[in-house]
C-alpha cells in the first residue's frame, strides 16, 4: 500500500462486473437483501395502499389543487437542491482552499447548524422577522409604517430557510471529499497552466461531484418529507396536503396513497442523482502527501470570505440560538426539573447513539454489497431501502406501527397460549420498534455518505488486498474501514443528530413513559408555548454540539 | 488529572452505555391502582390530574401524542391497549374516535349532570371537559365594536386586506366551517368562505401569531380561540386586542371542546369513569379554568376572572359532534373556494 496512486484516477467502469464474479460472496448479497427487505416493509405498505384507491379524494385534489401542489413541491426541491449545493460547496472550498481571518474557527463552526432542528430555526425566524417581530417593528419605528422585509411565508422564504438548515449535509460531504483529494490533483492541473479557480472547476469539483450530489439529494429528500416547516410557513406542498387529508378529512388511507406520489418524486430524485453522477465512477486513493495548500486571501477578498461565513453562521446558528436563549431566560423556571431532565437527556443520547450505530452498520453492508456485486438487482434494492428518508415521518411511523402490531398480536397470541395468562404487547411501542423506525428513516443518510466515500477508494486496492490472501470481510475491515474513517464518522454524526431531532416517529412509537428532548420540545410547541420549549430545544443543540465538535476534531483539519 | 488507563477506556464506555440502556429497559414498579391516559392535550391539566390522585389514590399515567397518531396507536393495539382514557382537543377528533369504535359508552348520571347535553356525544361515548370560543378578535385602536357583527360579515369588502385568518389546514377553522355547514347548508357556507377569500386575508398558521399580527397592525381583525388572547393579556395587560362575540343576533358564537372518552378495551374502566367524573366536577373544572383560561364545561365552576371580564355571551348550542360529521366536507369546501 505504500505505493498507492498519488493522484486521482478517473476511471470509467462499465455498469457491472468491476470485480470477477468468482469473488462475489452470497453472504453479503443476502445480508443486504435482508436489510433492504426489512426496511422496505413500511415503504411497501405505502405502495400497497394504492390497491384500494380513495377515488373521491383523488378526484377532489385533481380538480382543486394537484397542479399547484406539484408545482410548489417542485419549486421547493429545485430551490433547496441548488441552494444547498451552491452554498455548501462554496463554503467547503473556501475553508479548504483559502486562508482568511477566522478560517479555522469557521471550518468547524459551519457544521454547527446541523445541531439545530429545522423546526427550531423555523419558529425562531418567524419570531424575529414576522411583522410583529422585533426586526420589522424596529424598521417601522425608523422608516415609518410602510417599511417591510420580504414576506417569509413564501416560496423564497421556505427555500432560504431550508437552505440554511440543510446546507451542512453538502458542506460536510464536500469538505471531506476536498480534503481527501489532497494537493496532488490540484497542483497537477496548476502545473499544466490552469489558474487556481479553473483547476478547481475542472478537476477538484468534478472529483467531488458524487459527494456534492449525495449531500444535495439528502437535503432535497428532507425538504420533500418536511411537514413542520412548510406548515409553519403556510407553504403548501404534497406533504402538507397529505396531513390535510389525514387530520382534516380523517382519512389516513387516502393520505397514505398520496404519499406514494412522494415516492415518485423520490424516484425522480434518485434518477437525477444517477444522471448527475454520470456513468463515470471517480476513484481515488486515500490522500497521501501534503494537503491542499491554502491560498492566502487579502484585502477585500479576505473580508468578503470572513463576512460571508459569519453571515451564514449568524443566520443559521447564532440568531436562532440567541432567540432560544432569550426565551429560555423568560420561561425556564417551572419546566426545568433537573432529575427528570437528566433522564430525558439519557434517553435521547442512548437512543440516538443506538440508531446511529445500527444505521452505519446496515449502510456499510448495503454499500459494500453493492461494491462487490454491482448488479441491477442489488442497486435497486439498496436505492429503495434508502427512500424512507423522503417520506413524512408520521406516515413512515404508521407504516411501521401497523405491520409491527400485526406481528405482535400473533406473537402474543402464541405466548398467551403457551403461558396460559394474558401478556401485554411486546414489540409495539418498544425500543426495538423505535430503533427500527430510525433505521427506516435515516438509513439513507448513512448510506449516501458511505457510498460516496467507498466510491472514492480504487477497486485496485481490493484486488491487491485479495491477491495477498485477505478475505472479503478482511478487505473491508483492514482496507476500507480505515480508509473510510472520515466517511463513517460523518455518517455516525449525521444519523446521531438526525435521530436526536426526530419527532413524529419518536412520538408515536416510543414506549410508555419514554421521553426524549424532541418530545419535550413538541409537547410545548404543539400548544404554541414557544418560550417554554426553549430549554429542551437548547438541550438538543448542546447535545448535538458534542458529536459535531468531536467529528471536527477527529476528521482532522484540511491540509494538516 | 487522573485518567483511566487506556485498556480500560473502551470497556468503561461500553459498560456505561449498557448501564444507560438497562436504566431505560427496566420498567418502573407497577403501581396499584392506576388510570392510563392517551392525551393529545398537553397544557393546563396537570393540577387537576394531581388533585385526582391525591383524592382517590389512583395514579394517572399519561402518554402524550398527536391526535391522528394516537388514534392509530390505539387502533393497532386493539384489545391489548394499555390506554383507559383518550383525551383530545376538538369535537371533530372525538367524533372520529367514536366513529372508529375506539371509545366505549359511559353510563354515568354524574357526568350527565355535570356537562350540558350539547357538549357531550349524543351516544355518551365522550364528554366535553373544557369549552373554547372561536370568535372575532380586533385591534382596539383601529376598529370599533360597532363595525363588527358576525363571521359572515367578515366577507364584507370593508375588510379587504385587513383580515388575518388561520390557514385552513388546522382543525379549529375546519370545525368552524363544519358547524356553519350544519347551520346554513353547504352553498351558503361556500358563499361566506368566498367572501373571506375575496378579502385577501393574511394566512397565519398560529392563533397566537394572528393575535400578535393584529396587535402590531398587520391586520385589524381575525378569528382565534379566546384563551390564546387570555394568555397574551395575562402577560401584558395593555395588549391592544379585544374579543368581539360573533353572531349574537343570530346563531351565537362558535364553541368547541376539549374532551375525553373511555377506551373500548380499557383495563381500568371503573377508574377511568371515576377519573372523567372527577374532571367534570366543579373542583377540577375550576383548576382547568384557572390554568388554561378555557370556559369550564360544568356551569357550576367559575370562569377565570381575566376571561370573565369579557362578559357573558350567547353560544351556538348546536351539538359539537356536528364538527366531526361535516369536517371532511369543510376541508373540501375550503379547497374549492381557494381558502388555503
Amino acid at each position: 500500500m505504500t505505493n498507492g496512486p498519488r493522484s486521482a484516477r478517473v476511471r470509467t467502469v462499465p455498469g457491472a462486473g468491476a470485480l470477477p464474479a468468482t469473488v462475489v460472496p452470497s453472504a453479503w448479497t443476502l445480508g443486504a437483501a435482508a436489510i433492504a427487505a426489512l426496511v422496505a416493509v413500511p415503504l411497501l405498505s405505502v405502495v400497497a395502499s394504492l390497491a384500494r384507491p380513495a377515488v373521491d379524494v383523488w378526484v377532489h385534489l385533481w380538480r382543486t389543487q394537484l397542479l399547484e401542489l406539484s408545482l410548489n413541491t417542485l419549486v421547493l426541491l429545485v430551490g433547496v437542491g441548488l441552494g444547498t449545493a451552491v452554498l455548501g460547496t462554496a463554503l467547503a472550498w473556501l475553508v479548504v482552499g483559502y486562508e482568511f481571518p477566522g478560517r479555522s474557527v469557521f471550518e468547524g463552526g459551519l457544521m454547527l447548524p446541523l445541531a439545530v432542528p429545522a423546526y427550531v430555526i423555523g419558529f425562531a425566524f418567524l419570531g424575529l422577522f414576522d411583522y410583529a417581530g422585533p426586526v420589522q417593528t424596529a424598521l417601522r419605528a425608523w422608516l415609518g409604517d410602510g417599511a417591510r422585509v420580504p414576506e417569509l411565508r413564501s416560496a423564497g422564504g421556505v427555500i432560504l430557510l431550508m437552505t440554511l438548515v440543510f446546507y451542512p449535509y453538502v458542506y460536510l460531504l464536500a469538505r471531506v471529499a476536498f480534503v481527501e483529494q489532497g494537493a496532488g490533483t490540484l497542483e497537477t492541473a496548476r502545473s499544466l497552466g490552469r489558474s487556481r479557480l479553473a483547476a478547481f472547476r475542472e478537476v477538484t469539483l468534478p472529483l467531488a461531484r458524487p459527494a456534492i450530489v449525495a449531500g444535495a439529494s439528502l437535503a432535497m429528500m428532507e425538504a420533500l418529507a418536511d411537514f413542520g416547516t412548510v406548515a409553519t410557513f403556510g407553504y403548501r406542498t404534497f406533504t402538507e396536503a397529505i396531513y390535510r387529508v389525514w387530520y382534516g378529512m380523517f382519512d389516513r388511507a387516502a393520505a397514505t396513497q398520496l404519499a406514494s406520489l412522494l415516492l415518485l418524486f423520490a424516484l425522480g430524485l434518485l434518477a437525477l442523482e444517477r444522471a448527475l453522477r454520470g456513468r463515470a465512477r471517480f476513484e481515488q486513493s486515500h490522500r497521501r502527501g501534503p494537503g491542499i495548500t491554502r491560498e492566502q486571501l487579502r484585502g477585500h477578498r479576505a473580508a468578503a470570505a470572513t463576512l460571508g461565513c459569519a453571515l451564514v453562521l449568524t443566520l443559521a446558528f447564532a440568531l436562532p440560538v440567541g432567540q432560544l436563549l432569550v426565551w429560555a431566560a423568560e420561561a425556564a423556571g417551572p419546566f426545568f426539573v433537573p432529575s427528570r431532565f437528566a433522564g430525558v437527556l439519557r434517553n435521547t443520547v442512548v437512543i440516538a447513539t443506538t440508531g446511529a450505530a445500527v444505521c452505519a452498520v446496515f449502510a456499510l453492508v448495503l454499500a459494500y454489497a453493492r461494491r462487490l456485486h454491482p448488479a441491477p438487482g442489488v442497486r435497486v434494492a439498496t436505492q429503495f431501502a434508502a427512500m424512507g428518508y423522503a417520506l413524512p415521518g408520521s406516515l413512515i411511523a404508521v407504516g411501521i406501527l401497523l405491520p409491527t402490531a400485526w406481528a405482535d398480536h400473533h406473537l402474543v397470541d402464541a405466548l398467551e397460549r403457551l403461558l396460559g395468562r394474558p401478556v401485554g404487547l411486546v414489540l409495539t411501542g418498544s425500543i426495538l420498534g423505535l430503533v427500527f423506525a430510525y433505521v427506516v428513516r435515516f438509513l439513507a443518510v448513512a448510506f449516501q455518505t458511505l457510498d460516496a466515500g467507498l466510491g472514492r477508494i480504487p477497486s485496485s486496492l481490493d484486488d491487491a488486498a485479495r491477491s495477498l490472501g485477505a478475505g472479503v470481510a478482511g478487505v473491508l475491515a483492514r482496507v476500507h474501514v480505515p480508509l473510510l474513517r472520515r466517511g463513517l464518522l460523518t455518517a455516525l454524526v449525521l444519523v446521531f443528530v438526525d435521530t436526536m431531532k426526530e419527532m413524529p416517529a419518536t412520538l408515536l412509537l416510543r414506549p410508555f413513559g419514554f421521553t426524549t428532548l424532541a418530545v419535550e420540545v413538541w409537547e410545548r410547541t404543539s400548544e404554541s408555548l414557544w418560550a417554554e420549549a426553549a430549554v429542551p430545544a437548547l438541550a438538543i443543540v448542546l447535545a448535538g454540539l458534542v458529536p459535531v465538535s468531536l467529528a471536527i476534531r477527529w476528521s482532522g483539519r484540511a491540509g494538516r | 488529572m487522573w485518567r483511566l488507563p487506556r485498556v480500560l477506556r473502551v470497556p468503561a464506555v461500553a459498560f456505561g452505555f449498557l448501564g444507560a440502556w438497562l436504566g431505560i429497559l427496566l420498567p418502573g414498579l407497577a403501581g396499584a391502582a392506576e388510570v392510563v391516559v392517551y392525551s393529545a392535550r398537553h397544557y393546563g391539566q396537570e393540577a387537576a390530574f394531581e388533585a385526582f390522585t391525591k383524592k382517590t389514590g389512583i395514579q394517572v399515567k399519561v402518554f402524550n401524542g398527536n391526535t391522528g397518531e394516537l388514534f392509530e396507536r390505539l387502533k393497532s393495539e386493539d384489545e391489548r391497549t394499555p390506554a383507559d382514557v383518550l383525551l383530545t382537543v376538538d369535537a371533530g377528533n372525538l367524533w372520529n374516535a367514536a366513529r372508529a369504535g375506539l371509545l366505549a359508552k359511559i353510563d354515568s348520571p354524574q357526568l350527565e349532570a355535570n356537562v350540558p347535553g350539547h357538549l357531550r356525544d349524543p351516544e355518551n361515548r365522550w364528554v366535553g371537559l373544557t369549552v373554547r370560543a372561536r370568535t372575532i378578535m380586533y385591534n382596539t385602536a383601529k376598529v370599533k365594536p360597532s363595525e363588527l357583527s358576525s363571521y359572515e360579515a367578515l366577507g364584507d369588502p370593508k375588510w379587504q386586506g385587513r383580515l388575518c385568518l388561520r390557514t385552513s389546514s388546522y382543525i379549529y377553522n375546519q370545525s368552524l366551517l363544519a358547524t356553519m355547514i350544519k347551520r346554513h347548508g353547504e352553498s351558503r357556507t361556500e358563499e361566506i368562505a368566498r367572501g373571506w377569500v375575496a378579502n385577501k386575508p393574511t394566512l397565519i398558521n398560529s392563533d397566537t401569531k394572528i393575535l400578535e399580527a393584529i396587535a402590531a397592525g398587520q391586520c385589524d381583525v381575525g378569528l382565534t380561540n379566546h384563551y390564546y388572547l387570555a394568555r397574551l393579556v395575562s402577560k401584558n395587560p395593555s395588549f391592544p386586542v379585544a374579543p368581539f362575540w360573533a353572531n349574537q343576533q343570530t346563531t351565537g358564537t362558535h364553541v368547541n371542546v376539549s374532551g375525553a372518552g373511555v377506551t373500548a378495551h380499557a383495563k381500568n374502566r371503573a377508574n377511568a369513569i371515576k377519573f372523567l367524573e372527577y374532571l367534570s366536577s366543579p373542583e377540577a373544572q375550576q383548576l382547568f379554568a384557572d390554568l388554561s383560561f378555557e370556559y369550564p364545561a360544568n356551569p357550576q365552576a367559575a370562569v377565570n376572572p381575566l376571561v370573565a371580564r369579557w362578559g357573558k355571551f350567547k353560544r351556538d348550542d348546536i351539538n359539537v359532534a356536528a364538527a366531526g360529521e361535516l369536517q371532511a366536507a369543510a376541508v373540501k369546501l375550503a379547497d374549492r373556494v381557494g381558502y388555503k
